[in-house]
């Protein structure tokens, strides 16, 4: 285990946590606005890589030019599939249950992330291949060699990961800082009744929020198909739940925090999977087994020193 | 009703073997009932005489389906056995008849089918099925009838000596055979490979947790370590994700040339990729479960070489034996391939029938009453011995074939070359 071995660790880390990241902040949005976790967004997540991978398919002279070329297309297709899913799901699932108990919403989320899966399964189809995907399919790939950096080896999918993510962060902090829209989601957040006699249309607030959602993590799809290759049709399940842990480690209610529990998460699991088993007292709970359980150990102290999570506010429950 | 409570789609991808990959749509168990009451004759099997007696060849394999193709090929073959039987009078005043019922993959609809051909008192044994488990829901259906259950497909070892094959094998059900080999002799053919044709003395092995991948380590590591090689690292993979950054990183780390992947496909191709895309370029070893043309796909295509899988039994077409069943399969015009397992199947059928050839020749050469003859035929069936179109067919004290054949097949240039190395354990 020399010196570079720990940076290639950590730069996988930090990769796969800025992925989570992207997932979570539309867990968060969501929360800070509705109070209700939209477990059905994980497959949100998994749409979009399906949407850019049909387009690609489908869209005759997409395979002839170079990826990076298409990739836009890719882009723009992942979201528009993801988008139109989340605030479908927003209008037809979760509006007709506002008001209702907590829990409704709660098994709607479960309910239409299992249909959502099944529609996946059972009938998206491949040019020349059957109906339905029983298995992972294969993604696209970004020609080229992987970049070396130091001893660190970083493929250009890993490298636009972090660059979409930062940007995405720059933008959204801007957006909701800045823009109109962007303080009525804040001022929503803070107390909808209010709101709404302010003249705020908290409808629309509400369905920016899941489409700024789905937006980001149709990116992070594609990103990841790109990364790792496949995208299957029930990717969205660990991707989601390891998204919605990122959004309670860094404060649920709180972007910023969504992404730093997202980079904390990540880098927790690539140390624990790779740094611990060359460690002589803890070796034995070390390796890729065990990055599961160090990721929940450092959510549940985490949450035992600070409940409110990393970055959030400590404000009282309006329920 | 039946809708309601019929088993629902699973979410994920079966745990277990590939072959298992049982994704069926939600089915109607009524549907099965009705397809358990084709039986089409039953006037036969009454007096032996001179007059031509009909006999029925159960046979079981999914026929529709993810699997169908594979079934229909294992169907052919058996039909083309049972014709070329009453072309050359196998068994004289004894016309064959195959029954083809369809199990979709599934065990309890194969469990059915066995209870249909039990009832059948036309059906005289039974050829199948494709998946072990499915063997194993027929296995005492068909026992409790001491019919003969003949595979040429199903290679887990518990079906023939039982769950403790390894240190304690018990023949539990003596009216299984089959004349395919099993796995539990692969995975030292595997080790043997690695460390012997590929020079790999020191290797990584990657299991995902299941019980066919650790099962496959386990036998592998155990072979490899007694061949004088050795386990670098050992790492488990989450097969309900896809990144493998971890493991990939700990694999170039511990200085290992290659690597052996207990587990199937699906998880197999996105792993080597990932290997190759983090500058590992040693071969990378499988089951048979990671032996499927999906695999290069998802490996990356040109980053699949190297992947190196067994499967059980020699490649057909690399057979001298089985070149007139070649001939003749193609000469039928069947639509699909035999596949894989279509010359095994086809011995199958051929050694059942012989094996009521020669329980109709002790019966004074008459046929009788087919439930009187079926135990007969069980008997017989242990004795059977011919040149087949996979080789020597003959079956062991535990209804294993006695011809255990284990093929290597390597992924060169983008598809897999079969048979690069074939190996006869036994």
């Amino acid at each position: 285990m020399t010196a570079t071995d720990v940076l290639q660790l950590l730069a996988d880390g930090l990769v796969l946590g800025t992925m989570y990241g992207l997932i979570a902040v539309g867990y968060t949005m969501v929360y800070g606005i509705l109070q209700i976790i939209n477990f059905a967004h994980g497959e949100i997540y998994m749409l979009g890589g399906f949407g850019a991978l049909f387009v690609y398919a489908w869209v005759p002279g997409l395979r002839a030019v170079s990826l990076w070329l298409a990739l836009p297309v890719l882009l723009v297709a992942a979201v528009v599939v993801s988008v139109a899913a989340a605030v479908a799901a927003e209008r037809f699932a979760y509006r007709p249950l506002r008001g209702a108990p907590r829990l409704a919403p709660l098994i709607t989320a479960i309910g239409l992330s299992l249909f959502l899966q099944q529609v996946v399964f059972n009938f998206f189809t491949l040019p020349g291949g059957s109906v339905g995907v029983t298995a992972p399919v294969p993604f696209p790939q970004l020609p080229g060699e992987p970049l070396h950096l130091g001893g660190v080896t970083l493929s250009h999918a890993a490298l636009l990961t972090l660059v979409v993510a930062a940007l995405a962060m720059v933008v959204l902090t801007w957006f909701v800082a800045r823009t109109r829209t962007g303080r009525a989601m804040q001022a929503t957040a803070q107390d909808p009744k209010t709101a709404r006699l302010m003249g705020i249309d908290t409808d629309r607030v509400i369905v920016v929020a899941f489409a700024i959602g789905a937006l980001l993590a149709a990116v992070a799809c594609v990103t990841q198909g790109l990364r790792l290759g496949t995208i299957s049709y029930n990717m969205g399940f660990i991707a989601g739940l390891k998204g919605f842990t990122a959004a309670v480690l860094g404060g649920i209610g709180n972007i910023k925090g969504a992404m730093l529990g997202g980079v904390v998460l990540g880098v927790a699991e690539a140390l624990a999977s790779g740094l611990l088993p060359h460690l002589p007292a803890l070796h034995m709970f070390g390796g890729s087994v065990w990055k599961d359980v160090w990721a929940f150990v450092i959510l549940i102290v985490v949450l035992l020193i600070r409940p409110q999570g990393l970055l959030g506010e400590r404000i009282a429950d309006r329920a | 009703m039946h809708r309601l409570i019929a088993d629902a789609p699973d979410a994920r991808p079966r745990s277990g073997r590939s072959r298992s990959l049982a994704l069926a749509a939600p089915l109607l168990a009524g549907s099965l009932v009705l397809s358990a009451c084709g039986t089409r004759d039953d006037g036969s099997g009454d007096d032996g005489g001179q007059e031509a007696t009909t006999v029925t060849i159960g046979f079981d394999a999914p026929l529709s389906k993810d699997l169908a193709a594979v079934g229909l090929g294992m169907r052919n073959s058996a039909q083309l056995a049972v014709k070329q039987a009453n072309k050359n009078e196998l068994v004289p005043g004894v016309t064959f008849e195959l029954a083809a019922k369809d199990d979709q993959a599934t065990p309890n609809i194969g469990q059915q089918n066995a209870a249909a051909f039990v009832a059948d008192t036309s059906v005289i044994g039974v050829v199948g099925a494709y998946n072990s488990s499915v063997s194993a829901a027929m296995q005492s259906t068909l026992h409790d009838a001491t019919m003969v259950q003949v595979s040429g497909a199903n290679t887990a070892a518990t079906l023939t000596q039982g769950a403790r094959y390894k240190t304690d094998p018990q023949r539990e059900y003596d009216n299984y055979f089959r004349t395919i080999s099993t796995d539990a002799v692969a995975a030292p053919v595997m080790a043997e490979y690695f460390f012997k044709d590929l020079r790999i003395k020191k290797i990584a092995t990657v299991d995902d947790k299941k019980t066919y991948g650790t099962g496959i380590v386990e036998n592998f590591t155990e072979a490899y370590e007694k061949l004088g090689g050795k386990v670098a690292v050992h790492q488990s993979i989450n097969p309900d994700e896809s990144d493998y950054a971890a493991v990939v990183n700990s694999v170039k780390s511990s200085g290992a040339q290659g690597v052996f992947y207990g587990g199937e496909y699906p998880q197999a191709g996105p792993l080597k990729k990932q290997l190759v895309a983090a500058g590992f370029d040693g071969p990378m070893g499988g089951g048979d479960a990671v032996k499927d043309d999906q695999l290069i796909p998802l490996a990356g295509g040109k980053s699949a070489d190297g992947v190196c899988a067994h499967s059980d039994g020699a490649p057909v077409d690399s057979l001298d034996s089985a070149k007139s069943f070649v001939a003749d399969y193609k000469a039928a015009g069947y639509s699909e391939g035999y596949g894989v397992f279509g010359a095994y199947v086809y011995d199958a059928t051929t050694a059942l029938m012989k094996a009521v050839g020669a329980a109709v020749e002790a019966n004074d050469g008459k046929v009788g009453d087919i439930a009187q003859l079926r135990p007969k035929v069980v008997d017989a069936m242990q004795k059977v011995a011919f040149d087949g179109a996979t080789g020597k067919v003959g079956f062991d004290a535990y209804g294993d074939s006695v011809n255990q054949v284990i093929s290597v097949n390597c992924v060169q240039d983008g598809a897999w070359k079969n048979g690069v190395k074939i190996v006869t354990v036994k």
